[in-house]
């Protein structure tokens, strides 16, 4: 009698789970066919598209430094479109554009250009997602505000000025007390796009006097210190006294350094902030492919030494992958963007996000 | 190492049982395995050398003897608008890995010889087998547990006795030099001695079997003679166990010379040539692991390179160990 009353039990559980499966495949199918217009209407508007039709998986990979606002925007619009999964790995804009010329992810994330011998021309196209302020921070006691222009930052960062209250410095500073301690240079040891920004402005913006060139990776003078990642340098930062080192915003901020005012195109100090970093977006002219140089924009409230970051899209997809992409894209130029200010992004202008929009025609997906 | 073992097996009792009927194709079996076993090995290092030397050609062909003789190490963009064009010359990197066995090295061999001597003649039973415990306990540790010590704790830590050995030690001549001014947390000396630490396990394990294989006989017949415990040791345990005790340095120094990620963390990443020993440096693993991320073209190519040349040099210390070991041994022993 035990016996039968298990297999009863056994047979009524397999039913219920049985139901389950069947009430969930019906679920699939109701909204994309009924709740349309429903959904729409709850969006509010921002971007009229109903992102709960979207079902699959798709892979990103690239830049780090855009990863922290990537995975906010994951994890708000899963509430959204619950059977679409977005992975993104931050292995680096380098290897991220070498995953996306092997189509082995569906887009690359990336803060610099595609070279020539990366992927061929015509095989991408650019969609600028957010900005960020890259900050000069530093280490020095009873300096509380420091004013710095591109050829004064190009001299330290490259020896010729070694201590702090060097004339160049002081000519900046008219009212600040700077002591005589020896100025110690802070930089990146791994490869970073971090560092090519930093050093492509001070290239733009200090002319010849910066002699070091620009890249992912340049020849610092000896004696410099590194850490790994923004991270590993903001601490070192912190940990040494007189210590000047470039690190990004959201990293500046959680350690709690003191950050310079960097000389804008207009001649003002600006400060590291979100909105100069926007104004540089909206000060720079972008080009007809979409991409842009926010270093050294013009603007009264530019902050001068900004970084954009790009999603790459291949010009086809397939129909699932494509509808997904899109779908994830257009999420990120709308909802996304009132997204980017709680991790520390700076959000496109309206006139960039409406025409990063109107790239995303150019995708065909079929 | 090998040579004293071997030594040790062939004046054993295996020479009775060479017959060949018996088990013939058990024998034949066995041969064959380990045959493959030591030829994969083979096969796998060339396959590495191989491959990684293709890959690395790029950069090497592109740079020549300048990879080795030029400490200019510039990867950047070729597009950059810079006034640099693209060199590579890893010399600095060469430099910082030497300067960082060195010091390891230096801190470890005498810490590893004293412990394993300690443990195979001075320390009693109980006593032995609590050290080597906790001496497999320190093997345990994963590297980068290390490297973050260093750099967490060690780094800022030890500035402050750097200093001092400065101020006491600047007016002797060589010392002067290498323990300069200005020193910094994160330097070629913080390296070497996490390196040290993460070196003495294994030097020790090894240098204590070394040990152990001395003869009771040569012992006995040594204390019989009259001889004090350190004329024993001086006279019997180190001479026999000469090349074992270089073989454990030389793996010591394959460990110190290939770490890759403590190195990375308390080295300071700075491509210098200095004599002062308090300053940030680089090593080639380290290189490697900080830049590959985002290295492609010639720059990639180049850190390849950089592996092959620490592979080569690796080879060479090596051979070198091997050649030293055997004349020194047969002047030693006398046989």
């Amino acid at each position: 009698m035990r016996v039968a009353q298990r297999r009863l039990l056994r047979l009524l559980a397999l039913l219920l789970a049985l139901s389950f499966v069947a009430a969930a495949c019906g679920n699939d199918n109701t909204p994309s066919a009924s709740g349309d217009p429903t959904t729409t209407a709850a969006d509010g508007g921002t971007s009229g598209v109903d992102y709960s039709a979207l079902t699959g998986t798709i892979n990103g990979s690239g830049s780090s430094f855009a990863d922290g606002f990537y995975q906010q925007v994951i994890s708000s619009m899963a509430d959204q479109a619950p059977d679409l999964t977005v992975n993104y790995n931050p292995v680096g804009s380098g290897q991220g554009k070498k995953d996306f010329a092997a189509k082995l992810n569906d887009f690359a994330g990336t803060d610099s250009l595609v070279k020539p011998e990366e992927a061929p021309a015509g095989s991408y196209l650019y969609v600028p997602t957010a900005a960020a302020p890259i900050t000069v921070s530093y280490n020095l006691d009873g300096v509380t505000e420091l004013n710095l222009s591109a050829t004064t930052l190009a001299k330290i960062f490259q020896g010729e000025i070694t201590t702090w209250d060097d004339a160049a410095i002081k000519a900046e500073n008219a009212g600040a007390k700077l002591p005589s301690t020896k100025i110690v240079i802070v930089h990146r040891a791994d490869g970073s796009g971090t560092t090519s920004a930093f050093t492509k402005y001070l290239t733009k913006a200090a002319g010849a006097d910066w002699k070091l060139g620009a890249g992912d990776t340049v020849n610092w003078p000896a004696g410099s210190q590194a850490g790994q990642k923004n991270t590993g340098v903001a601490q070192l930062i912190k940990d040494t006294k007189g210590a000047i080192g470039y690190v990004d915003f959201a990293d500046a901020k959680a350690t709690g350094l003191s950050f310079a005012k960097i000389k804008n195109k207009d001649g003002n100090f600006a400060e590291a902030t979100l909105a100069g970093a926007s104004a540089a977006l909206a000060g720079a002219t972008a080009a007809d492919d979409l991409t842009l140089d926010a270093l050294d924009a013009a603007g009264a409230d530019t902050y001068p030494i900004t970084a954009v970051t790009y999603i790459l899209l291949r010009p086809t997809y397939d129909a699932t992958v494509g509808a997904n992409v899109k779908g994830f894209v257009t999420y990120v130029l709308t909802d996304g963007q009132s997204e980017a200010a709680s991790v520390d992004y700076a959000k496109l202008p309206a006139a960039l996000a409406t025409k990063a929009l109107a790239q995303l025609d150019k995708v065909t997906v079929g | 190492m090998t040579t004293a073992t071997a030594d040790v097996r062939s004046s054993g009792p295996g020479d009775a049982l060479t017959a060949r009927d018996r088990g013939a194709l058990g024998d034949h079996l066995f041969r064959w395995l380990a045959l493959t076993a030591g030829l994969t090995v083979l096969a796998i290092l060339a396959l590495i050398a191989f491959s990684t030397t293709q890959q690395a050609w790029p950069a090497l062909s592109q740079a020549g003897i300048h990879f080795i003789t030029s400490a200019q190490w510039i990867p950047n963009d070729v597009d950059g608008s810079g006034p640099l064009k693209p060199s590579f010359g890893a010399l600095a990197y060469i430099f910082g890995t030497a300067v960082v066995a060195v010091i390891s090295l230096v801190l470890a061999v005498p810490v590893s010889l004293g412990i394993a001597l300690f443990v195979t003649e001075v320390a009693p039973r109980r006593v032995r087998g609590f050290v080597v415990t906790l001496l497999d306990l320190l093997a345990a540790i994963p590297s980068v547990v290390f490297g973050l010590w260093g750099l967490a704790v060690l780094a800022p830590n030890i500035v402050g006795f750097y200093g001092w050995l400065h101020r006491v030690f600047e007016p002797v001549p060589l010392l002067g030099t290498l323990f300069g001014p200005d020193a910094n947390g994160r330097s070629f000396m913080t390296a070497g001695i996490i390196l040290a630490i993460m070196v003495t396990p294994i030097t020790t394990s090894i240098m204590r079997e070394v040990l152990l294989t001395v003869p009771r006989t040569d012992r006995d017949g040594a204390l019989a003679l009259g001889a004090t415990r350190w004329e024993m040791i001086r006279g019997v345990v180190l001479p026999h166990s000469f090349g074992g005790l270089t073989g454990g340095v030389m793996l010591g120094l394959g460990r110190a010379m290939g770490e890759t990620i403590a190195v990375a963390l308390t080295i300071g990443a700075s491509a210098q040539i200095t004599g002062n020993l308090f300053k940030p440096g680089n090593a080639m693993p380290a290189v490697i692991v900080d830049q590959f991320g985002e290295a492609t073209g010639d720059f990639r190519s180049a850190l390849i390179a950089l592996g092959v040349v620490l592979f080569v040099i690796t080879i060479l210390i090596n051979v070198t160990a091997r050649a030293v070991v055997s004349r020194a041994e047969r002047r030693l022993q006398g046989a």
